[in-house]
């Protein structure tokens, strides 16, 4: 027991170093699909016919593959058929990041949609252009209302970021599973490596909710019901 | 009520059409609104009077027909149509205030975003404007904080931060409880008296009668009879228009 607890505590530096990673891996992969997701689900909603059709064909493709499927694809096929020599971690975060577009645009869909029309007819009756009414209008009431589906999506992407440990990403779990192989005791190695994903998860979502409180809106009807 | 009208025509409505579905909403309509002329637009429901207004700025755009605004064209180019709309206010039936910003917000947003107005001059123009419809207490609560009332006399507080032309009211009181109606009504007067040029869609009879220059009644898409109020209560033209007011004055009184 105890030189369990020796090992973990010395291999503590080198897991953490791990998950630094993997933050790294999952802010840049949020981050993308966040950048992208945004005009993708304006587009979806107010585009014309071919943008959203295009849209529409994106987010098929990348909800209907397994993520593995999606980084071997990419990595060993389509990067080096690009003629693009990137490195694990940076392929790993643009498919991450790819494939979070796909999901996170259809969250902010969602919550644009949810919003009444007379929002952008009272925009548009004060002479804003169509742009205008989406960023001062649209945009900030809809981003709000995404933030618990958006506080989900960052639950996923982390899990999912222990994916790019088959292209060799030196992750947390890689790390943990490299310790593994050379202590021969996977338990206590991969339990803390679970505490950690654990730890991870909930202060993010932590962090989410918080975000979520801070920029409530006054009287509105969110959270808890009584009814 | 006996005011100064202009001959001056700020607003002219030519001949339009409206299809929806296949169905014909508006079938040529036609009128002029001279500066500082209240017109009240009744008629029963679906007989596209919301629409009409809507395509006087252009958020539906007519099949046909034109528009001018202050004898300029009011043509939907890209450009143009959010020049034009600037200087004509629309107030909603059910406000449409913008939900993640205070009253004052409302109103500022029209003047610093739009009209691109330094912050500190844009906050006093609202700040008056509020004072205006009696709200200045109320500047930083959110809509979701304010009475039906309250918010409707927000929302043409917005609509005249933009000093427009012409004021377009889309059935403003229809939304409200009874006891909120009053207040949303004063402002309205007020503004009619100062001399607001201003279109009105309303089945608030008495209040047509007192504010109106000219009522218009419009059905199945057309303008069946127009004129002053005296004019079409007491002797209306078409017996149509007589049982449509009585069967309006017993439902909403007078």
């Amino acid at each position: 027991m105890v030189e369990n607890f020796l090992m973990i505590f010395q291999a503590l530096p080198y897991l953490l170093r791990g998950s630094l990673v993997t933050i790294g891996l999952v802010g840049g992969a949020l981050f993308l699909g966040f950048i992208m997701g945004i005009p993708m689900a304006v587009g979806q909603v107010y585009g014309n016919k071919l943008i959203a059709n295009l849209i529409f064909f994106y987010v098929w493709f990348f909800r209907g593959l397994p993520v593995l499927v999606l980084l071997f694809l990419f990595y060993f096929g389509l990067f080096s058929l690009m003629g693009l020599n990137l490195p694990a971690f940076t392929s790993a975060i643009l498919v991450l990041g790819l494939r979070s577009a796909a999901y996170q645009s259809q969250i902010f869909r969602g919550s644009i949609q949810s919003l009444g029309e007379g929002q952008m007819l009272a925009a548009r009756s004060l002479g804003m252009s169509k742009i205008q009414a989406i960023w001062n209008i649209i945009l900030p009431q809809a981003l709000r209302i995404s933030i618990p589906g958006w506080s989900n999506e960052y639950s996923i992407i982390l899990k999912d970021s222990a994916v790019s440990y088959a292209i060799g990403v030196m992750e947390l779990l890689t790390r943990a599973n490299f310790i593994s192989t050379r202590t021969y005791k996977p338990m206590p190695v991969f339990l803390t490596c679970a505490l950690i994903f654990l730890l991870l998860t909930y202060g993010g979502v932590k962090v989410l909710n918080l975000l979520e409180k801070k920029v409530r809106i006054p009287g509105y009807a969110y959270g808890r019901r009584e009814i | 009520m006996q005011k100064g009208i202009d001959k001056v025509v700020v607003l002219e409505v030519e001949d339009i059409h409206k299809k929806y579905r296949g169905q014909d909403i508006l079938k040529g309509i036609s009128f002029k609104v001279r500066k500082g002329e209240t017109k009240v637009i009744i008629g029963p429901s679906g007989t596209g009077k919301s629409t009409l207004l809507r395509c006087i700025n252009q958020l539906t755009i007519p099949d046909k027909g034109r528009i001018w605004l202050e004898g300029e064209e009011v043509i939907h180019t890209k450009k143009n149509i959010n020049q034009f709309r600037q200087k004509m206010g629309m107030v909603f039936q059910d406000f449409n205030l913008f939900d993640h910003l205070t009253a004052l917000g409302n109103v500022e947003i029209g003047l610093t975003r739009v009209k691109r107005m330094d912050k500190d001059e844009a906050r006093q123009k609202a700040i008056e404007e509020l004072k205006k419809v009696g709200l200045e207490e109320q500047a930083n609560l959110y809509p979701a904080q304010l009475s039906g009332g309250q918010k409707q006399r927000v929302s043409i507080a917005r609509a005249l931060a933009m000093d427009p032309k012409v004021m377009l009211f889309d059935e403003p009181t229809s939304a409200l409880d009874p006891e909120l109606i009053g207040e949303v009504l004063e402002v309205i007067k007020n503004l009619a008296i100062q001399g607001m040029t201003m279109i009105l869609v309303t089945h608030e009879m008495g209040f047509a009668r007192s504010v109106a220059n000219e009522i218009i009644f419009m059905e199945d898409g057309k303008i069946l009879e127009s004129g002053p109020p005296y004019q079409l209560f007491n002797n209306p033209k078409y017996e149509r228009t007589k049982r449509f007011l009585k069967k309006i004055t017993e439902l909403y009184g007078e």
